[in-house]
C-alpha cells in the first residue's frame, strides 16, 4: 500500500487535440478512473436534467412581449413529461383548449413562430429570446402571434400553423440533449404548413447555442431558408441550404 | 384462427396468432404506442397461457404477414427444413420452452435445429422465458464465424472498435482507433458509422483503416457502415471493402423504408464475396437490427416489435453473416422505456438470433431520454457476457460523439474479460501479445509499445 494511488495515465494523452471523444482516460486496473467517471456522470446529469426542465412560461411571455406581437400559450395532448417521452403521437396533438385559442386568434399570415420545449426545455429557456432578437428584424412579413407550445414534438407546428392560417412555420425546439449539448435549439421550417407532413417536407437548422451555430448565423440561415422557401413555394429535401456558397 | 383462454369465468379471446403473441409480450412502450399490447397483467398471463399451448405446426400454417405480400415471409416458409423440424413437430410452444431448458437439448441438438425453428416460434417461445431462461438457453449455443479471425469461440469475448468523429475527421478517428487498439479492442470489426454516405469520403475511411491494418498485420476486419447500394459501388470501384453493412428489419415494407429487398442483398452478398479478401473464413456481411424499427417505419403489420425484430434475422442468416447487433437502446423510450425494457428485449434478441444460428453481438446503449444509466448497461453487459454474447461496441469513454448515444467503453470489455475470464478472439490475442500491449495474461501491459502506431497515422 505504499502508492495508494495507481492509476496509470496513457502516453498517448496528446492525441485528445485530434477528438472531443473522450480517450486517453487512463485507467486503475482495466476500468475507469474515478475523475473521468464523475465527469461523464455530470455530462448525463446536465443531459437529464434538461429532458426534464420546464419550460419558463412567465418569463419568455414576458420577454416576447417587448417585441410587440400578440402571444399564445399552448399545449400538446402530452399531459406530463412522463406521457410525453412514451406517447410522440400525443406531443404532435393539441388539446382542446389549444384549438379553441388558435381559432379564435387566426387570421391569413405568412409567417408562424413557435417557440417550444421539445427534449430540451433549458435550450428554449436560455436561448430563444437571444434567437428571436436576432431573427425578428430579418422577417419583415405578416407574422400571426408567436406561439409558446409545452410538451411540443415538430409535427405539432403543423397544427398551430395551419390553424393560425400562415403559409410557413418556424419551429424553435429544444432538441435531445447529448452529453457536450444539453441547451441545443432546432429550427423547424415547413412551407404550408397541414397536418400529417412527413420530416422530408421540413427543413432544419440545428445545433444552435452559443458554443455551436452562433444566434446571429443560425438567424441568417434560417432568414435564407425562408425567403428561397417563399421564391419555390415549398420546404424540405428540394429547398437545399445554399446559404454558404453565397460567401464564397 | 382465434385462440381463447379463461381464467376465473373470464374469458380472454385472441384475434389471432400475432393478437396472442402481442398481448403475450412483457411490456415494452413500443407495443403500447402501437396498440397492440395487453390491457391488464392478468390478460397478459392470459395470452402468454394461451401461447404456451399452441402446437409449433400453426406457426407454420399461419403467417403473420400473407405470403403473398411479403418476401420475408417467403423466406421463411421457403427455407423451413421440414425433415429437421420432424423431431419437435410434435411440441407445442410450452413444451418447446420446457425442452429448451432441459439438459437433452445441448448445443449440438439446438443447431441441428436452428432452420426447423422458425423465427416466430423463437419469438413465441421468449415470450414464455424469464430473463434467466433465455441466457441459460443462448449459453447453450456457441454460433463462430471467421473472416480474418475466429469469434464466437466459447471463453471468448469481441468487440467493435467504433472510432466515429462528427466530421469524419481523419486524424480523430485515428486517435480513437489508437486509443482503441491500445486498450485491446477491434477483433471484432474496426467499424465506422460515417457521417455521409458519399463514395469518396466512405473510400477514405476505408483506406484509412486498410492501411494500419495491413501496417500492423492486425488479424481484423474493417467496415464503414455505409449503404449497401453505396457498398456495392466502392467493391465495382476497387476499394478495400472487407465486410459489407447494412441495417435490415422483418417486414418486406420495412426494409423498403431502408431502400433495400432480398435482391439487392443478395447482390451485395455476392459482390463481397467475389472479393475474397478474408483469410480464415468468408463470413462478410454485418448486419443491425433493432426492436421498433418496424413500428417506426408504420411496417409492422399488427406485430408486436420483438416478433418483427427475430423476423429480421431471417434475413440475416440467409447470408452467413460475421455479425449481427441488435442496437437495443438507441431507437429511444418510446420503444424501449427504462432500463428493464432495454434489458429484456437485448436478452431476447440475443437468445432468438442464437437459437437462429446468428453470430450475436449487442449494442449495450442507452439515449439521454430513456430512463436509464450506465448502472443498467453494466447490468446487462455483465448478463450477456454470462450467456455468452459474441462482440458488443467498443466507444471511447461510453460516448459516442457522432451518434451522440451512449454504448460500452474500451474499459467496459475489459471488465467483462477479467471478472469473467474471457479473451479476444485468438488471433487478436495472440496480436496484442505480440504487440507488448497486452501480457501472456491477458491483462493489459504497463507499459506500452504506441509511438509506431501514432507515427504511422499523424
Amino acid at each position: 500500500m505504499k502508492d495508494l494511488s495507481k492509476k496509470i495515465t496513457d502516453p498517448w494523452e496528446s492525441l485528445k487535440e485530434f477528438t472531443a471523444a473522450r480517450i486517453a482516460m487512463g485507467r486503475v486496473g482495466s476500468s475507469i478512473p474515478l475523475k473521468q467517471s464523475l465527469e461523464f456522470k455530470l455530462a448525463h446529469a446536465h443531459a437529464r436534467d434538461a429532458v426534464y426542465s420546464v419550460l419558463d412560461v412567465d418569463g419568455l411571455l414576458e420577454s416576447i412581449k417587448t417585441f410587440g406581437l400578440p402571444r399564445l400559450k399552448l399545449h400538446s395532448q402530452a399531459e406530463n413529461r412522463h406521457q410525453y417521452l412514451q406517447r410522440p403521437d400525443y406531443g404532435r396533438l393539441l388539446d382542446d383548449a389549444s384549438v379553441l385559442l388558435i381559432n379564435e386568434s387566426a387570421y391569413p399570415c405568412d409567417i408562424c413562430i413557435i417557440i417550444a420545449d421539445g427534449l430540451s426545455a433549458t435550450a428554449i429557456n436560455e436561448n430563444a429570446i437571444p434567437l428571436l432578437d436576432a431573427l425578428l428584424p430579418l422577417l419583415r412579413y405578416k407574422l400571426s402571434p408567436i406561439c409558446l407550445a409545452e410538451q411540443a414534438r415538430v409535427g405539432l407546428s403543423d397544427h398551430i400553423a395551419h390553424g393560425l392560417q400562415a403559409q410557413l412555420c418556424i419551429m424553435l425546439i429544444g432538441e435531445r440533449p447529448g452529453l457536450s449539448s444539453a441547451d441545443s435549439i432546432g429550427a423547424y421550417l415547413t412551407y404550408n404548413p397541414q397536418p400529417g407532413l412527413t420530416d422530408e417536407m421540413r427543413n432544419c437548422v440545428s445545433n444552435i447555442r452559443p458554443e455551436g451555430l452562433p444566434f446571429d448565423q443560425a438567424a441568417q440561415k434560417i432568414f435564407y431558408l425562408v425567403q428561397e422557401a417563399f421564391r419555390l413555394q415549398l420546404s424540405g429535401v428540394n429547398l437545399k441550404d445554399n446559404s454558404g456558397l453565397l460567401d464564397g | 384462427m382465434a385462440y381463447q383462454h379463461t381464467i376465473r369465468n373470464k374469458v380472454y379471446s385472441f384475434r389471432d396468432l400475432k393478437d396472442v403473441m402481442a398481448k403475450a409480450t412483457p411490456f415494452r412502450t413500443g407495443d403500447a404506442l402501437a396498440g397492440i399490447c395487453a390491457d391488464s397483467y392478468e390478460e397478459r398471463v392470459a395470452a402468454q397461457m394461451t401461447l404456451a399451448d399452441i402446437p409449433l405446426k400453426n406457426f407454420l400454417n399461419e403467417a403473420l404477414v400473407p405470403y403473398e405480400d411479403d418476401e420475408v415471409t417467403r423466406l421463411i416458409i421457403d427455407s423451413h427444413d421440414a425433415a429437421a423440424f420432424e423431431p419437435i413437430s410434435h411440441l407445442t410452444i410450452g413444451e418447446l420452452r420446457d425442452w429448451l431448458l432441459s439438459d437433452e437439448a445441448d448445443g449440438k441438438i439446438l443447431e441441428g435445429l436452428k432452420w426447423a425453428i422458425t423465427p416466430e416460434m423463437t419469438a413465441a417461445v421468449s415470450k414464455l422465458m424469464r430473463n434467466q431462461d433465455l441466457i441459460a438457453v443462448a449459453k447453450k449455443c456457441a454460433v463462430i464465424t471467421r473472416f480474418r479471425n475466429t469469434i464466437g469461440l466459447r471463453g471468448h469475448f469481441s468487440t467493435r472498435l467504433q472510432p466515429n468523429h462528427p466530421t469524419d475527421d481523419p486524424k480523430g478517428i485515428a486517435a480513437s482507433m489508437i486509443d482503441g487498439l491500445l486498450y485491446g479492442s477491434g477483433d471484432a470489426v474496426i467499424g465506422i458509422n460515417p457521417a455521409t454516405d458519399s463514395p469518396a469520403a466512405v473510400t477514405n475511411l476505408l483506406n484509412l483503416i486498410d492501411t494500419l491494418r495491413l501496417q500492423f498485420d492486425i488479424p481484423t476486419q474493417s467496415c464503414v457502415l455505409s449503404h449497401v447500394t453505396t457498398t456495392i459501388g466502392l467493391i465495382n470501384s476497387g476499394a478495400p471493402v472487407d465486410l459489407c453493412f447494412q441495417s435490415i428489419a422483418g417486414t418486406q415494407k420495412s426494409n423498403a423504408s431502408f431502400g433495400i429487398d432480398l435482391k439487392i442483398l443478395d447482390e451485395a452478398y455476392d459482390a463481397t464475396l467475389s472479393l475474397n479478401r478474408g483469410t480464415v473464413g468468408n463470413n462478410v456481411m454485418y448486419f443491425e437490427t433493432g426492436q421498433g424499427s418496424a413500428l417506426s417505419a408504420n411496417a409492422h403489420h399488427g406485430i408486436d416489435q420483438q416478433t418483427c425484430e427475430a423476423r429480421a434475422y431471417a434475413v440475416a442468416r440467409k447470408y452467413n453473416p460475421l455479425l449481427v447487433n441488435t442496437v437495443v437502446g438507441f431507437i429511444g423510450p418510446e420503444y424501449l422505456y427504462d432500463g428493464k425494457q432495454i434489458i429484456r428485449a437485448a436478452l431476447e434478441d440475443h437468445f432468438c438470433g442464437k437459437l437462429l444460428g446468428l453470430p450475436m453481438g449487442v449494442d449495450v446503449c442507452y439515449t439521454n431520454h430513456a430512463e436509464a444509466d450506465s448502472d443498467d448497461m453494466d447490468n446487462l453487459l455483465t448478463l450477456l457476457g454470462v450467456a455468452g454474447c459474441n462482440f458488443v461496441m467498443g466507444i471511447p469513454g461510453s460516448d459516442d460523439i457522432m451518434l451522440s448515444y451512449q454504448s460500452t467503453s474500451f474499459h467496459d470489455a475489459l471488465y467483462l474479460r477479467k471478472v469473467l475470464g474471457l479473451r479476444p478472439a485468438p488471433e487478436f490475442a495472440a496480436w496484442l501479445l505480440k504487440q507488448g500491449i497486452t501480457d501472456v495474461q491477458g491483462k493489459l501491459a504497463h507499459t506500452q509499445n504506441m509511438s509506431k502506431l501514432i507515427e504511422h497515422l499523424f
